[in-house]
């Protein structure tokens, strides 16, 4: 006999960390990571799946998390921006290449979108072969679901191209 | 801009779902993909009583490719039919239409079959049944009944699929001998819905003449329609044809809507210069076959 539920308790892998909730069936998976879980860093935007800041990877593949339910992730895996940054063998911790690219060729002004610019590059250049020219036309297409109301874009670009060498010449 | 309350369940089976469908009534609505129908909810523009979520259903996922045509699972993301290579081989307007189908990150969720079940005129994949002239099949408690795209789409956002049903797959026949395809967009920004689309088919006979030309379009007309713009070229030598004639009178045979992003009048234009446009690439296309055939 299938459940029909209003209420569910699901579990599921946040950045690398086993996580528990008991959400209405209705919460969407970005309201779960920011107010269920605490994650404030996935930023919501539109809301209807337009804007993209709150681009979170679901098992390794960028999805919009204000068009999921939080349900449907029950038992999956999900990387907010807040698990790109890795350990280094101190017990700090280092930016991921696409962060520091961001840094470095200042892709940001406000930081509203840039969580969910920063999910879809990591994905994106993480699937590609890092050593093939990146075109302008797959940086576009990566990018191109991300609204950006700062920048024009032009230093987002550039970001991608940086943190694409860097992963290239063995940055991670 | 959240969702109504609804109640939830995802079964583990087929069964198991058109089961929940019945028990629950009128009032439940299948969930694949989700992306256009969480804004949907979101916005509060529909408020179904329950979701019946089928991603947990298996054998769902597969692109099944003969020498017929293309056959989609319910929960084949748009992401895996455009990478579907030899689904592609077999007809290629698939992963042509699936690339100007939204962002990377709506593809990676978002289902073929289910854009095609929401029956929205916007839709790439709608236009491509359509012009595939393609069919979609439906279970619901009577057991699974076949649909052609003409009985199946009855309005914007509507098809003739009632009462308990779910759409489990779409098929698409192949591309015939001798015939090219394009698939072009005018879109406000990349990813957007587009102002008006285009997907053409063109035919060549053994002599290398224009022998037909079909064409559908996309965001043009309350349903998918295809246009037979063949009397415009029938006959024309493949290099020699006169693709803005077959481009003007796809203009007189199209009926737009005014909206938000465009008036009628220049969706009707946007029909005109991409079929022209889309018309050249399918010809030569269809030539670069036919020759290598």
């Amino acid at each position: 006999m299938t459940s029909v539920d209003t209420d569910r308790t699901i579990t599921l892998t946040v950045n690398g960390v086993p996580r528990e909730a008991t959400v209405p069936v209705r919460r969407l998976l970005s309201d779960a990571l920011r107010h269920d879980l605490g994650l404030t860093g996935t930023h919501v935007g539109c809301e209807h799946g337009v804007c993209g800041a709150c681009t979170v990877l679901v098992d390794g593949d960028p999805v919009r998390s204000c068009l999921l339910l939080a349900v449907q992730v029950d038992g999956h895996e999900v990387t907010t921006v807040e698990g790109l940054a890795r350990e280094d063998n101190r017990g700090g911790q280092v930016l991921h290449p696409v962060q520091e690219a961001f840094r470095e060729c200042h892709a940001l002004q406000c930081g509203f979108c840039t969580p969910g610019f920063l999910t879809t590059i990591a994905a994106g250049l993480e699937k590609r072969d890092n050593a093939a020219e990146l075109t302008e036309e797959e940086v576009d297409d990566m990018v191109g679901g991300n609204l950006c109301r700062c920048t024009g874009y032009a230093n987002i670009k550039k970001a991608v191209h940086h943190a694409n060498a860097a992963m290239r010449d063995g940055a991670r | 801009m959240k969702p109504a309350p609804f109640r939830y369940a995802d079964p583990g089976t087929l069964d198991d779902v058109l089961t929940v469908l019945s028990d629950e009534g009128p009032g439940a609505k299948v969930l694949a993909g989700g992306q256009s129908l969480l804004p949907l909810l979101s916005m509060r523009l529909a408020a179904p009583t329950t979701l019946v979520d089928i991603n947990r259903v298996p054998g769902l996922d597969s692109v099944d490719v003969s020498v017929e045509g293309v056959t989609v699972g319910a929960l084949v993301r748009h992401r895996a039919l455009l990478d579907a290579a030899a689904a592609a081989r077999v007809q290629p307007l698939l992963a042509r239409a699936t690339a100007n189908v939204a962002h990377p990150a709506i593809r990676n969720r978002g289902t073929t079959v289910g854009s095609i079940a929401h029956a929205d005129p916007s839709g790439e994949m709608t236009s491509v049944l359509a012009l595939t002239d393609g069919s979609v099949s439906v279970a619901s408690p009577g057991g699974v009944e076949t649909i052609g795209w003409r009985d199946f789409f009855v309005g914007p956002l509507e098809t003739s699929v009632s009462g308990p049903a779910v759409v489990t797959s779409a098929f698409f026949p192949a591309l015939p001998a001798r015939s090219g395809t394009a698939f072009a967009e005018v879109a406000r920004r990349k990813g957007d819905y587009a102002v008006c689309g285009a997907g053409v088919v063109v035919t060549l006979d053994a002599d290398r003449r224009v022998e037909r030309v079909r064409a559908s379009y996309v965001s043009v007309g309350i349903t998918p329609e295809v246009h037979d713009l063949t009397e415009a070229v029938a006959g024309s030598p493949v290099d020699g044809a006169d693709w803005a004639a077959a481009g003007a009178l796809a203009r007189t045979m199209v009926d737009p809507d005014t909206d938000i992003h465009a008036s009628a009048d220049y969706r009707r234009l946007l029909v005109g210069v991409l079929t022209e446009r889309t018309l050249r690439d399918a010809a030569a296309e269809a030539d670069a076959r036919a020759t290598g055939e």
